[in-house]
């Protein structure tokens, strides 16, 4: 009978095996390696041409990294995405808590709007942002005809926060939406019973509840803020130079692929530790 | 709910406010640049009256034209290759042990969460390099619109299987286990049961990626050559050039269509009325 199972487990892992193999054969080709390729490039050296030579590897791009221009633009983008990360969390929590808590029916309606401008071409939406704050758009003449005078935002840090917030909050919504959506009410009510005040509950029993879809929804709005280069190049000026933005000039203008290599090495770095954050958070709520 | 726990009454309204506000800020900028694509004036923040002179300039514009055929053909391609691929790979993860599955697992969320412009230089890296070693032995290549394909799939293979993944969690595997008595191959089984019943997933799997594939303007722009420029790399480098009537109204146009695939998809995962009452109890 064990031997049987045996041979079963052992054809169902090869079936499974084999299943797996085009998409993952795929994903080694076109992702894995090419991951593996801009690593190497980073240990590279760039020419005075602007070639890229893969010998006599370096670390003179991760030198590069700590000089005072590129930790000022790192700095930047990181509490950039950070502001954005936590405006999110201020806004989406209060409405993923009212659409998680709203009759089935109105739930539904509301979740089609929420899916909808998330569906919608993200350049586009970026394109509208820049449309209305421009400096003599419609937001501007609106509050010139209410008094206020004209005002000029576009092109500053506090528009490209607002393009990265308008681009990213659905992915704080959903997480924390599922989160809430499928928590256990007899618990809030327990604790109600219990404690009776409404912020003690929240804080003992409803938030620590709802931390995974908190730490999930700060992991997809933080990540992309942070790498983030059609919002910075269509609402920021040039002062806000993020890193995603650094990054592309050093494949475009600048042509230096090895520095631009170890620059990415810093955005796939971030992106791992949140996948850990993330996988740890999960483990812990299961 | 029972009612002691319901907020108070001022912490439901602050509630709702929120509420609002959040759609207000989410359909305010798309309301005003779709109206503002109806004004007549060449000075797109003055209003010149109600005019629809902007569309037919826009759908008689070769280039456009031609970037929404390359568009369309990129995102068709990457579409069909990826939800097939990302489908047999949410089915191994989901229904199979093997060795390798947690690697698998793992790897399958970095292109869904790895920033575009870093996917974007990887990929023009990865090609450069290629290209270089390809080169060596005679044929010459060049990026095009097939290097966009490429880079397309590879990452709507891991949306199409997250999506189709979470459709399986739900599933009952005895369905397909009783199916498998009764049909014996699993091919049929996989055919007559699990099929029907991920299809919804794998749908709107698919039209994830369609939507994501024309969208994506940051990879397409970094592996695009001569003459394989897609509709998102137009708009974004004529958004750069400054804002123009035209850009109003391909904007307007596009949100249209995204606005259709949404319903589309909302549709195809809508559950059947009858089948969620009776699974009740």
């Amino acid at each position: 009978m064990a031997a049987l199972d045996q041979s079963a487990a052992q054809a169902d892992s090869r079936k499974g095996r084999l299943i797996a193999t085009p998409a993952a054969l795929y994903l080694l080709l076109f992702f894995m390696i090419p991951l593996g390729v801009i690593v190497t490039y980073s240990f590279a050296t760039r020419t005075a041409t602007g070639r890229t030579v893969l010998t006599g590897w370096n670390l003179s791009s991760y030198d590069k990294l700590f000089s005072e221009l590129v930790l000022r633009i790192v700095w930047r983008s990181f509490w950039m995405a950070s502001v954005t990360t936590i405006l999110c969390l201020l806004v989406a929590y209060p409405f993923a808590y009212y659409l998680a808590t709203r009759a089935p029916k109105v739930r539904n309606i509301l979740l089609v709007l929420v899916m909808i401008p998330f569906w919608t071409n993200g350049l586009i939406r970026i394109f509208a942002i820049r449309f209305l704050l421009g400096s003599d758009g419609p937001a501007s003449q609106l509050s010139e005809n209410l008094g206020f005078g004209t005002f000029r935002i576009l092109f500053t840090p506090a528009a490209v926060v607002i393009g990265m917030v308008y681009s990213f909050l659905t992915f704080m919504v959903l997480p924390l939406y599922v989160a809430i959506e499928r928590m256990d009410w007899k618990l809030v009510e327990a604790a109600r019973d219990l404690y009776a005040g409404g912020t003690v509950a929240f804080r003992k029993v409803t938030w620590p509840l709802t931390r995974s879809g908190v730490i999930a929804g700060s992991i997809l709005v933080f990540v992309p803020s942070f790498g983030s280069y059609v919002v910075p190049e269509i609402l920021g000026g040039a002062k806000t130079m993020l890193l995603g933005s650094y990054v592309a000039r050093q494949f475009g203008a600048a042509r230096n692929f090895p520095f631009g290599a170890a620059l990415s090495v810093v955005l796939i770095a971030v992106m791992l530790i949140a996948v850990v954050i993330n996988q740890r958070a999960e483990a812990n709520r299961a | 709910m029972s009612t002691t726990m319901r907020p108070t009454k001022w912490a439901s309204r602050l509630l709702a406010l929120n509420a609002w506000l959040v759609f207000a800020f989410f359909y305010i900028p798309i309301i005003v640049l779709v109206v503002f694509s109806f004004n007549g004036s060449r000075r797109v923040n003055i209003w010149g009256g109600l005019s629809t002179r902007w569309y037919p300039e826009v759908l008689q514009n070769e280039v456009i034209l031609d970037a929404l055929k390359n568009s369309l053909m990129v995102a068709s391609i990457s579409t069909i290759v990826a939800t097939i691929l990302g489908t047999s790979l949410a089915l191994a993860l989901d229904r199979y042990r093997f060795r390798g599955r947690k690697t698998l697992d793992g790897a399958v969320f970095l292109p869904v969460i790895i920033p575009d412009v870093t996917m974007a230089v990887m990929m023009l890296v990865f090609f450069a390099q290629v290209f270089r070693f390809i080169d060596s032995f005679g044929p010459r290549f060049q990026l095009g619109i097939y290097t966009i394909v490429i880079s397309h799939i590879a990452f709507n293979i891991s949306f199409v299987a997250v999506v189709v993944r979470a459709r399986l969690g739900q599933l009952d595997p005895s369905l397909e286990e009783a199916a498998r008595d009764l049909y014996a191959s699993g091919w049929r089984a996989f055919q007559k049961v699990t099929l029907p019943l991920i299809l919804p997933g794998v749908l709107a799997g698919a039209l994830l990626a369609l939507a994501l594939s024309l969208d994506d303007v940051v990879i397409s722009a970094f592996v695009t050559g001569p003459g394989s420029t897609t509709l998102p790399v137009y708009v974004f480098s004529a958004i750069r050039r400054g804002v123009t009537p035209e850009l109003n109204a391909i904007s307007s146009l596009m949100l249209l269509a995204s606005t259709v695939l949404v319903l589309g998809s909302l549709f195809l995962q809508r559950e059947p009325k009858s089948k969620t009452n009776n699974q009740g109890e």
